[in-house]
Parts: structure tokens; C-alpha cells; sequence
């Protein structure tokens, strides 16, 4: 095991997770898929996380972002909940990203309660990353 | 023995049970950070009490499903857990997706459990450069058992073996005829052998054939690896699994092997660190050094080889630091 290599670049942490009970994870998986190919390291939390469980792993994991998949319709309820639950760990600085079929005024009230970025259907996986990366940096 | 007053503030917190100050720590060991040389060196004397047990195989055995299910267990006899579960690094990108964290049942509230997914970063053998520190750092935060679990692993993926104190290896049925047993590598390092997804066909088969490599001879240390047959889906066997773990533990230490295994894995790290270093150094001299240049435009003008080189390298090395 040779050591000897200069220190490289640290890659970034994501935990992307899907939080509630809805089943379809496509595009959380697509979303894996994109930031893995661009040099980060993605925690894959996988289905029906409680905003607790999200938490915990964003915690365990020390995470540099996060990144969150909803389509049943409760983003209004959990990822306000996860915000909270960042905030009372002392992890409220860790950006939280999100992705899925969001209405605009709910996205607008969203990016106020501190959701820092939120991609609708169509969105290119270049914007998802590059956003990513630019969020993960700030925090740094 | 170093009081907890005397470690450093973080290592203080560490061993205090701050999983903040954990995760922390853990990031630093992997990245190399120097504020991890502290915490790691301060923490060594409070780690080794844990047994640290690895489960290694080949990819989609079930290694995932397994760490959960031993999780549920040990919770259940009251012990506290903690895990790591690597997950390869992309040769191209150096990313990596870790799902290990997938099988982990919901444990939200459970401080018993500490779960970290790390990426191999390159290193090969199945494990993480990393790893072994930061077994060490979950050992020294008080968790009761250690679980590692490697990376889908080929033929020659033996690196748990020097950080585990049980290796189980993990197969599943018609993974291979018999002859595949009788190869190198793998193989060899089990301790305790696991066929996973006994409900399906061909598990006996695939029990015998382990059974026959088991009793063609025992290790040197005079242990005979046990075959336990479990299921996650049913879920099967998973007492008797960790049974055999604690068997193994107990036998490590009743025939003075935990002794022996720890200076064999202690004495190839200090050297590997230490050649490390002392890699790094050389590397740096060579450039810097003018009378170690020379040496190495001798061999790039083919006036001398590497080998005699690397001969005057080690044995001048004590001249040239007088100088």
C-alpha cells in the first residue's frame, strides 16, 4: 500500500436520499450515477427515509451536502422537517439540495425556508452537478 | 496510562461518545488531514479491546444484509456496533457511489449503532488505506464489536485479514465447483466461512465443497474455519454466526494467536509506515540532494543500474545525513 502519492484532492461527500414513502428512485439513482462520475463520493441511502434517519446518516457520514429526491407530494411537510433537524444538530450549514416534481410557489417557499437548490423534471444532470459542486465549495 | 484529561480536545471527545466529533475524525483520517495525526496517535493505547470482525466475499453475496443482520443481533445482546462498509472508488473519476447504508434497518434513535460508508480511494486489497485507522477510532469511541465490511472481493482481496480479528468470508450458492476451493488467496484467510442465501438451491453442495476444503487440513494455528449456513431473507443462522465469532475470538485468545496475529498485523504496519516515510524522504532527496541527483542521472545514462543505485541509496543513507 503505497502512501508515498502526493495528497490528492479530497473528494466531495453527497448523501442523497429519498425521504417519505413514495418508490421511485430512478432519478435519484441517475442523480448518484452523475456525481459519482464527477469525483464525488455518494452515500446512497436508498428509499422511505424518515427526515430523522436523513439526518443521522448526513451526520455519521459528515457529509459535504445533501441532496434529496421527492415525488409523492410531501416535500412541503419533510424536507421543512430535515431543515429543522440539521439546524438542532448544529448541522445547519450543510447545503440540502433537492430534486423532483415540485410546483413553483411551493419551490419559492422552499428556497425561503433555506432549501438551497431545487431541480424540476428536465433539468441536465451537467446542471445538477456543476450546482453541487458550487454548493459543496461555498461550505468548504 | 494517559488519564482522558490529557488526550487532546477531540480525542477527548471521541472517547466522551461526541459522533459529531467522530464523523469529524473519521474525515480527517481519510483525507489525510494533518489534524488527524494527533487524534489517531493519542487515541491507539484506548482502541484494541473491540473485536474487529470483517466480512468479506465477492460482489452480491450479501455481505450488506449480513452487517444488518449481525447489527440487529449484537443490539439485541445489548452490545453497541460500530461499522464501516467500503465501497470501491471509481480507477477514473475517483468517485464512488457507497450503498452499503441501504440494508441498514431503521435505527434513527439508536446511538448503539455508528454506520460510515467509505470509498476504497484507490487502495487495492478491499479495504481503504483508511480503514484501519478508523476501526481503531470506533474501537477507541467505545463501541463493544467493530464490523467491517469490504468491497466485493476477487481471488486476491486479503487486505481484512490485517485489520480483522475474525474474517468471515461470505459465498453463496454456485458460486464455482470445488476446484474453487482449493485456489489461493481468499479462500484462505476465512475463519469462519458464511454460505449467505441458504434458501436457495445448491446450498448444500456448496457447504460440502467448503466442508471437504476444511478438513483437507487445518490452518497452522490449528483452528478449523466452522461453515454456517445463513439466510437474511428468512432470516437463518445469524446466531450461529455470530456464535462462531465469538468462538473464534475465544480461541484467539485461549492459544495465545491474538498475541501472535496482533505483532504480525502491528509489525507490517510500523514497517509499512515507516517505508512509507522513509519513501517519501528519498523521493524528495532525489531531487533535492545534489549527490543523490548524480545518482540518478548515473542510472538514467546507464552508467550504474537501479539496483546498484537503490544499494548505494540504503547503505550510504546514514553517510549523507552527517554530511
Amino acid at each position: 500500500m503505497a502512501k508515498a502519492r502526493a495528497p490528492k484532492k479530497t473528494p466531495i461527500r453527497v448523501l442523497i436520499a429519498k425521504p417519505g414513502l413514495d418508490g421511485h428512485d430512478r432519478g435519484a439513482k441517475v442523480v448518484a450515477r452523475a456525481l459519482r462520475d464527477a469525483g464525488m463520493e455518494v452515500i446512497y441511502a436508498g428509499l422511505r427515509q424518515t427526515p430523522e434517519e436523513i439526518v443521522r446518516a448526513a451526520l455519521e457520514e459528515d457529509v459535504d451536502i445533501i441532496g434529496l429526491s421527492i415525488l409523492s407530494g410531501a416535500h412541503m411537510a419533510l424536507f421543512p422537517r430535515i431543515l429543522v433537524l440539521l439546524r438542532e444538530n448544529k448541522a445547519g450549514s450543510i447545503p440540502v439540495f433537492a430534486g423532483g416534481i415540485i410546483p413553483d410557489e411551493d419551490a419559492r417557499l422552499l428556497k425561503k425556508a433555506g432549501i438551497r437548490a431545487i431541480f424540476g423534471p428536465g433539468t441536465s444532470l451537467e446542471e445538477i452537478v456543476t450546482t453541487a459542486r458550487s454548493l459543496a465549495h461555498r461550505t468548504a | 496510562m494517559t488519564g482522558a484529561t490529557s488526550l487532546p480536545a477531540a480525542a477527548r471527545a471521541i472517547v466522551e461518545g461526541d459522533r459529531r466529533v467522530l464523523a469529524r475524525a473519521i474525515s480527517a483520517v481519510e483525507n489525510g488531514d494533518p489534524s488527524a495525526d494527533r487524534i489517531v496517535r493519542s487515541l491507539y493505547a484506548r482502541a484494541g479491546r473491540a473485536p474487529v470482525v470483517g466480512l468479506t466475499g465477492p460482489l452480491g453475496v450479501g455481505k450488506s444484509s449480513l452487517v444488518n443482520a449481525l447489527v440487529g443481533r449484537l443490539r439485541s445482546l445489548g452490545q453497541t456496533v460500530g461499522v464501516i462498509g467500503v465501497d470501491p472508488s471509481s480507477p477514473f473519476t475517483g468517485g464512488s457511489v457507497l450503498g452499503d447504508r441501504i440494508r441498514l434497518e431503521r435505527r434513527a434513535d439508536d446511538t448503539g449503532v455508528f454506520f460510515r460508508s467509505m470509498a476504497s480511494r484507490g487502495a487495492a486489497g478491499g479495504v481503504a488505506e483508511a480503514t484501519r485507522e478508523v476501526s481503531r477510532l470506533l474501537d477507541a469511541a467505545g463501541f463493544d464489536v467493530i464490523l467491517v465490511e469490504t468491497v466485493g472481493s476477487g481471488q486476491v482481496d486479503v487486505a481484512i485479514r490485517d485489520i480483522a480479528s475474525t474474517s468471515i468470508v461470505v459465498v453463496v450458492p454456485h458460486l464455482g465447483d470445488e476446484v474453487q476451493t482449493l485456489k489461493a488467496g481468499l479462500f484462505e484467510i476465512a475463519d469462519i466461512f458464511c454460505v449467505n442465501k441458504v434458501d436457495l438451491p445448491g446450498a448444500e453442495l456448496a457447504k460440502r465443497d467448503l466442508a471437504e476444503l476444511v478438513s483437507l487440513g487445518s490452518r497452522p494455528n490449528g483452528w478449523a474455519p466452522p461453515i454456517v449456513g445463513t439466510s437474511t431473507v428468512e432470516p437463518r443462522g445469524i446466531e450461529e454466526l455470530w456464535e462462531d465469532v465469538l468462538a473464534h475470538e475465544k480461541f484467539l485468545d485461549t492459544s495465545g494467536e491474538r498475541t501472535q496475529g496482533e505483532r504480525r498485523r502491528l509489525s507490517s504496519e510500523i514497517v509499512g509506515l515507516a517505508r512509507d516515510r522513509m519513501g517519501r524522504e528519498l523521493m524528495k532527496r532525489l531531487e533535492k540532494d545534489p549527490a543523490l541527483r548524480r545518482l540518478l542521472d548515473d542510472v538514467v545514462a546507464r552508467r550504474i543500474d537501479p539496483r546498484t543505485a537503490a544499494d548505494r541509496l540504503v547503505t550510504g543513507r546514514a553517510a549523507l545525513r552527517r554530511r
